[in-house]
């Protein structure tokens, strides 16, 4: 099997998913003409015609809230609101009419909605373009949060979210589009959590940009790495079987520490696991300061192989 | 036709009022948001659209449901919360939702239905479908980013939606030149070149024949805008003290009232006697008698279920 990148397997995805239903179209910023922000869509306009990539407007809370009313209406809207930072501004039509429908109709509206954004920090763009807001979108019942951190996952989560009944957020990495890997275009679950590498002395639990940094920090500790790839509903059978065998967990989360995805875990673990532990759990997460442009400041905020290998050392002391 | 507009009236004003004593009893719960005084519109319009069409409402939709033709009976369970109401007793007054009639909704964000029924529209275009999307709420919206995103969009993409602008001239408490630097409400549709009407909301007739005009200009493939100049003579919800406006101005706007000018109209034309009048009140009555009956009788969802509809069941 050749190699791909992470982004050619996205764009193979939506390409496959124009290919095989009809009731799919693609809109947002830039998605056609210029040929998406990270290249992603680039050719599919040529390919599919205006009508099925379709730019829109500067206006996220206008197209987002069209691709849940076009999803009621019999529609498989794929949304791409180009960066976390943006869907901002699309929060109401997010939480207030996606997440909410199918609950306030008393089930009888459910919002087939793919939403896809980039996320993360790691190249400089400073405090308004660098956000991970990941954790935050999985504290509300009603949505769905995919985050592809490898190739197989780039290519087959969208067909997984596109057959969902509910809505579903796909978090893509720009720190991971140059990474290859292989992929086989076979079906993948939004489901469930994933062993990335097994190791003996302490549990890593991760998801999306950081999943290569705990994989480098776990080459050094001996560690087993876990993916959690579904920020919601989270499966954390996985984490427990593994801190079973390691007795040891820390969780690397690139959103911010207070009240976070790794808070979340860190508390499941407690609640589920608590008597397997031989240590508290530790997490590694955004230093808690908005995101600086400068290259030596942004490093130091972010979670970093070393910073995760020291969390570890600091469980044996 | 006329006579079946002052007996859809009708229906609303005296569900609504039941409502109003509902509540007073407890029965009610929650916000509720009363139609009274708006009823032409929702009547004069629901009659211009065809059955497959679709409906997006606000939070004051008890009359676009009913007469949307959601059964008063649902509707009286749902304001009660319980499981025979059209959403199952989740939603309340303000979401009230039914499936089978293309009512997506009972929205409680100002301006949160507009992108929604952009989107409605633009999956029955991209379907070739013949159905339009009728989109109701009020003036308080057309400070909301949501409206004029979806104005553009509409406009922009040839979407077959008709934006229905209730105004009551006060967004909750603030009057419209408090809040609107440009108050004709049309000006802003014509600054997206949407196509757009003016219409006294309180002439049940005169709703109707704009309705059916619109309905036609969106079946035919572009947007556009309707401003019904209508008045809210009930309190905005019934925690609100009405200090915002002044009683003179009520009383001068209840004059015009919407059933008492068009059964004034009718009796004049001699399409409605007195007899007939008291005949449609007294069914429009028995019907909301029959409701509450249907809601009193209603049951409770069980705890057990109250973790359902979050996401379909697999």
């Amino acid at each position: 099997m050749s190699l791909i990148t992470y982004r050619e397997a996205l764009r193979q995805a939506l390409d496959e998913a124009l290919e095989k239903d009809e009731r799919v179209f693609l809109m947002g910023e830039d998605v056609g003409k210029y040929g998406g922000t990270y290249a992603v869509s680039k050719g599919l306009l040529e390919k599919y015609g205006p009508e099925r990539v379709r730019d829109t407007p500067l206006s996220e809370l206008g197209f987002t809230g069209a691709g849940i009313g076009a999803a009621l209406g019999g529609m498989r809207p794929i949304v791409e609101v180009m960066t976390v930072n943006f869907s901002l501004l699309a929060l109401d039509q997010i939480v207030n009419t996606a997440a909410l429908l199918r609950h306030m109709s008393g089930g009888q509206f459910s919002v087939p909605l793919v939403v896809r954004m980039s996320t993360g920090a790691g190249r400089q763009l400073a405090a308004q373009h660098s956000h991970s807001l990941e954790g935050w979108y999985g504290h509300i019942p009603g949505i769905k949060i995919a985050a592809p951190a490898t190739v197989e996952d780039a290519r087959g989560m969208l067909a997984a979210a596109l057959a969902d009944p509910d809505p579903v957020l796909v978090f893509e990495y720009p720190a991971l589009f140059e990474t290859k890997g292989e992929a086989s275009g076979e079906a993948v679950d939004i489901a469930s959590s994933k062993v990335r590498r097994t190791g003996s002395k302490v549990t890593l639990v991760t998801y999306g940009g950081c999943l290569p940094k705990a994989l480098k920090a776990a080459e050094e500790v001996d560690g087993e790495v876990i993916d959690l790839r579904v920020l919601r509903p989270l499966d954390l059978a996985p984490v427990i079987e593994s801190v079973k065998k390691t007795r040891r967990a820390v969780v690397v989360d690139e959103g911010w520490r207070s009240g976070g995805l790794a808070a979340e875990v860190m508390a499941r673990l407690m609640e589920q696991a608590f008597y397997e532990l031989d240590a508290p759990v530790a997490r590694v997460c955004s230093e808690e300061v908005p995101m600086p442009y400068a290259k030596h400041l942004e490093e130091a905020a972010l979670p970093q192989a070393e910073k995760i290998v020291a969390a570890v050392k600091g469980l044996f002391a | 036709m006329s006579v079946e507009l002052l007996a859809d009236m009708l229906r609303i004003r005296r569900m609504e009022e039941k409502c109003a004593e509902l509540y007073g009893q407890g029965k009610i719960r929650g916000f509720l948001h009363l139609y009274i005084g708006e009823e032409a519109v929702a009547a004069g319009a629901m009659r211009a659209l065809d059955k497959e069409d679709n409906v997006v409402a606000t939070y004051r939709e008890h009359g676009h449901a009913l007469l949307r033709g959601v059964s008063m009976d649902a509707i009286m369970a749902e304001m009660y919360g319980k499981r025979e109401g059209c959403s199952g007793g989740r939603g309340g007054s303000m979401h009230l939702f039914d499936a089978k009639t293309r009512f997506y909704g009972g929205n409680a964000i100002v301006g949160g239905g507009l992108p929604l029924a952009a989107g409605l529209a633009l999956a029955a275009k991209l379907q070739k479908e013949k159905r339009v999307t009728a989109c109701f709420f009020g003036e308080g919206a057309v400070a909301e980013g949501a409206f004029h995103e979806s104005m553009n969009l509409a406009q922009l993409w040839k979407l077959p939606v008709m934006f229905l602008c209730e105004n009551n001239l006060y967004a909750m408490g603030t009057a419209l030149e408090r809040s609107e630097s440009q108050t004709d409400l049309c000006a802003k549709a014509a600054s997206y070149g949407m196509a757009n009407l003016k219409v006294d909301g309180m002439d049940v007739v005169a709703v109707h024949e704009a309705a059916r005009k619109a309905r036609a200009h969106a079946a035919g493939g572009a947007p556009i805008f309707v401003e019904f100049q209508t008045y809210r003579f009930r309190a905005h919800s019934m925690f609100d003290p009405e200090l915002y406006r002044d009683k003179a101005e009520v009383e001068e706007w209840k004059k015009r009232g919407p059933i008492h000018s068009h059964s004034a109209r009718l009796k004049a034309q001699g399409d409605l006697t007195e007899e007939r009048f008291l005949e449609l009140d007294a069914a429009a009555q028995a019907e909301v008698d029959k409701a509450v009956a249907f809601a009193e009788a209603g049951t409770w969802e069980p705890i057990e279920s109250l973790t359902n509809h979050v996401t379909t069941p697999a």
